[in-house]
């Protein structure tokens, strides 16, 4: 099953105790909420109650009136002039002249206490003309929809679209009229998914200080700190190196913090206050309110298939709304949604459409949930009508390294075969159902992603390491980095010490997204630790009076390379080290690049499911997740990553949804009515780590985060119809509507 | 120098002549991209707005990456990842 072409590792592929988990056990880790400055002030901000509406006008006077009040801040303490994403970005952060949705942010005060704060944003009155709003994506791509912004379309969007498409996609390869009539059955179906948030556990938190003068520090909890950087400062109009930012540990992210949303305001306040630092935590009801979900979708779809289960042809057409600005992940959901497969003939079509909603973010592989839902949804409808296993379907059609993508280019080194090999072997395939019970199967794709990465690594006086990153550890990233410089230095994985650092330590860095911080950040390490040890080999070789090129490195020594170098004892990374300064001075690595040989990932999850006749209720039996990791460097957070996928999948098929009233106000901001699973809501989540190793990666490493979320909305919605023949096109497939289905075929 | 076949995505054809593979002449992703822009200046707004390059099916942002005749080459949307 396992295909490993590379040699055995002693570290690599181990299981030792992470590095931050004392830390994070004893409350030692500081998180965005805890970090405090002398002299901080407290932010509360005030958000818009309608869906969409013209302000009219707003008066701070009597929050200015309060003692303890330092700042009030409105659109207006923000530079004008922006354009593109920039503006989006400013317009997110504080309404202009409109409020584009149900908690949009037009004014922010600071204060000497949290409880003052949020007294005096109450007594900031801002008059409002209501305007007409959608938010519905079928709603909003109506040619007389109300318009959410004139102009805000690019040059993609044909003339004559609907006022609120601001992007437009095609693309495609083959005949697919061609691909049709060839096929025993074309099926078509309309399939819509409601918009979920990425459901972290720590709200957005930050401490933002800025001078006049310009110089600033900011500490948050985030998934990358120069993002941060460069957004603030741009939404700021600052000098980007003036600006300091330290990354707080935090508590998931899962794409929803590669953004900004309120960060600027404590930036903005403290400016205005004098330079005094100004702490600024969301309450859940503000993440929910005003952070970003991921898109809404509705998606056609129409497959064409021969009796044998080849597939002849597809085509798909994607409407996405992802908030008041332009963002929506269609294009990656139509990249994504055929990727599994090997197809003559497809082509796609797809809408970028705004809507009355918060500003979506990223989540988890953004838009290929969507896209599987989907296209796996029918694929699995056509094998039951033809009869056919949708296992052996899948393996019938499936990509192989060298075939020619859905979305065009080739496939390089990938490992679906394996994946659905290994998925087919496994034991819950054979597992016997009761009544009401059923079994469904899926498969999803994810890129994966490279990006601007910089690592630094530092040999120390004793021998250790350290390495410095600036990818934030979200999911076990410090340990896998650690593992893979400690097999390369040839020292104990002790001995390592991986930091998560500011801004003004390194070049810069991409957040933590794409899947990349263990395949970039890690492959970085590698190449630094491999600068250092080329140094320690030189340092050798001066010792013993040989030449470099005649050193090798063995073990965590420099040693002779053969019988002809000399004879010398080995020298320790130690006995190197220890000497240091006065062989040359401080012994580091360094590297900076935009790592390529990125390795894309699938997955094939299978899912058994209960369902109660009686009120709809789901209940998930049992969960099996196969993904092609290339290499665990770190099993058990490759594991991990794996049955969270699943877990935020099940929400997201199950319950999640953003639910708005008549007016467009949230009706469910917190997370007793916004339901993600707990734990009583998930089995045992079975895995198998496949591992096709990545060229690309000098320990084959493909990024694991992200394709996990893929495959569930679709695994779970086949075992629902498996095991009540009612089939649910509109996620999420909640008790009420799995009833309604329920009680539609019979009648 | 060496001729570069682009396949574009074809929402894109418009902005092209209603080409969907446009040849230019290019040694590195970055000549590519600004050949490209030179022949079709209505790619321009577009391209500069961040588009990623598939060489041979990997997916690159650098510029500075060479290109040549052999390689498959296919420009898409900006990959962001969660």
């Amino acid at each position: 099953m396992a295909k490993d072409e590379f040699k055995e590792f002693k570290l690599v592929g181990t299981r030792p105790n992470r590095p931050d988990g004392l830390d994070k056990v004893t409350g030692r880790a500081r998180y965005g909420a805890d970090i405090s400055a002398p002299g901080m002030l407290f932010a509360a901000v005030v958000r818009s109650p309608h869906a969409h509406a013209r302000i009219v006008s707003i008066d701070t006077s009597k929050a200015m009136a309060l003692d303890g009040v330092k700042a009030v801040i409105t659109r207006a303490d923000f530079p004008t002039g922006l354009t593109g994403e920039d503006w989006d970005l400013q317009e997110n952060t504080m309404a202009g002249e409109r409020a584009l949705y149900d908690g949009h942010a037009v004014a922010a005060v600071a204060a000497t206490s949290a409880l003052l704060a949020q007294d005096a944003a109450r007594l900031i009155k801002v008059e409002y003309e209501v305007l007409p709003h959608v938010t519905d994506v079928d709603e909003a791509i109506k040619p007389d929809a109300p318009v959410i912004r004139q102009g805000a379309a690019d040059a993609t969007v044909p003339e004559g679209s609907p006022p609120n498409v601001v992007r437009y996609m095609e693309f495609g390869h083959g005949d697919t009229d061609a691909g049709f009539a060839k096929a025993d059955l074309v099926m078509e179906k309309t399939y819509k998914t409601e918009a979920t948030h990425q459901g972290y556990i720590e709200p957005h938190a930050c401490l933002g200080q800025l001078g006049e003068d310009g110089k600033g520090e900011m500490w948050v909890c985030t998934q990358g700190q120069w993002y941060i950087r460069k957004m603030c400062t741009a939404v700021l109009g600052l000098e980007t190196s003036q600006l300091r930012v330290t990354p707080s540990e935090i508590g998931g992210g899962f794409g929803g913090k590669t953004t900004i949303f309120m960060e600027p305001l404590s930036l903005a306040l403290s400016r205005k206050a004098g330079g005094r630092p100004v702490k600024l935590v969301m309450s859940r009801a503000e993440v929910l309110r005003a952070t970003g979900p991921t898109a809404s979708a509705s998606m056609d779809v129409k497959i064409g298939m021969t009796k044998d289960g080849s597939i002849t042809a597809a085509t798909a057409e994607f409407r996405m709304q992802g908030g008041a600005f332009p963002g929506a992940p269609v294009d990656m959901a139509l990249y994504c949604a055929f990727a599994p497969y090997k197809l003559p003939a497809v082509h796609h079509v797809g809408y970028d459409v705004l809507a009355n909603r918060p500003k979506c973010a990223a989540y988890r592989a953004p838009g290929s949930p969507m896209g599987a839902f989907a296209v796996e949804s029918l694929v699995d409808e056509m094998c039951r009508e033809l009869a056919l296993d949708p296992m052996e379907v899948r393996l019938k059609n499936a990509v192989r390294s060298g075939d020619a993508s859905s979305y065009g280019p080739k496939f390089g080194s990938i490992g679906l075969i394996e994946t659905l090999e290994a998925t087919k072997a496994h034991p819950n395939l054979s597992a016997p159902l009761g009544p009401n019970q059923g079994r469904g199967i899926a498969a999803g794709y994810w890129f994966n992603h490279g990006g601007e990465t910089s690592v630094s690594m530092a040999i120390s006086e004793d021998g250790t390491a350290q390495v410095s990153v600036g990818t934030p550890d979200i999911g076990g990233s410090r340990a896998s980095i650690a593992l893979m410089t400690a097999e390369t230095l040839g020292i104990p994985y002790e001995d390592v010490r991986v930091n998560v650092v500011e801004t003004g330590a390194l070049g810069v860095n991409e957040p933590t997204h794409g899947s990349r911080a263990t395949f970039a950040s890690g492959k970085a390490a590698v190449e630094a630790a491999e600068a250092a040890i080329k140094e320690m080999c030189r340092r050798a070789a001066a010792e013993w009076g040989i030449e470099p090129e005649a050193v090798e490195w063995v073990d965590g020594a420099a040693q002779p390379a053969g019988p002809n170098a000399g004879k010398f004892p080995p020298m320790t990374i130690a006995e190197i080290a220890g000497k240091m300064g006065s062989t040359g001075g401080p012994i580091s690595g360094h590297h900076e690049s935009v790592p390529g040989g990125v390795g894309a990932s699938f997955g094939a999850h299978v899912v058994d499911v209960e369902v109660d006749p009686e009120t709809g209720r789901t209940t998930i039996l049992r969960y099996l997740v196969v993904q092609d990791a290339g290499r665990a460097i770190h099993p058990s957070y490759v594991e991990g990553q794996y049955q969270g996928g699943a877990a935020q999948g099940i929400g997201w098929a199950l319950n999640e949804e953003y639910v708005y009233d008549k007016d467009g106000r949230l009706l469910n901001p917190v997370f007793l009515d916004y339901r993600v699973p707990v734990a009583s809501d998930l089995p045992m989540i079975d895995t198998v780590i496949v591992e096709v190793p990545n060229p690309g990666h000098p320990y084959g490493v493909r990024g694991v985060g992200e394709t996990g979320i893929t495959p569930p909305l679709p695994a779970i919605a086949n075992a629902i119809h498996a095991a009540t023949g009612a089939r649910l096109r509109h996620l999420p497939m909640s008790p009420p509507k799995v009833l309604a289905a329920i009680k539609a075929l019979k009648g | 120098m060496a001729r570069i076949e682009v396949n574009l995505w074809s929402g894109l054809r418009r902005l092209a002549d209603g080409q969907q593979v446009v040849t230019v002449e290019a040694t590195t992703v970055g000549e590519m991209l600004d050949a490209l822009v030179a022949a079709h200046p209505a790619l321009g707004p577009l391209l500069q707005a961040g588009v990623s390059v598939a060489i041979d099916g990997e997916i690159t942002n650098g510029r500075h990456l060479p290109v040549t005749p052999e390689n498959e080459v296919f420009l898409m949307q900006r990959l962001k990842g969660g």
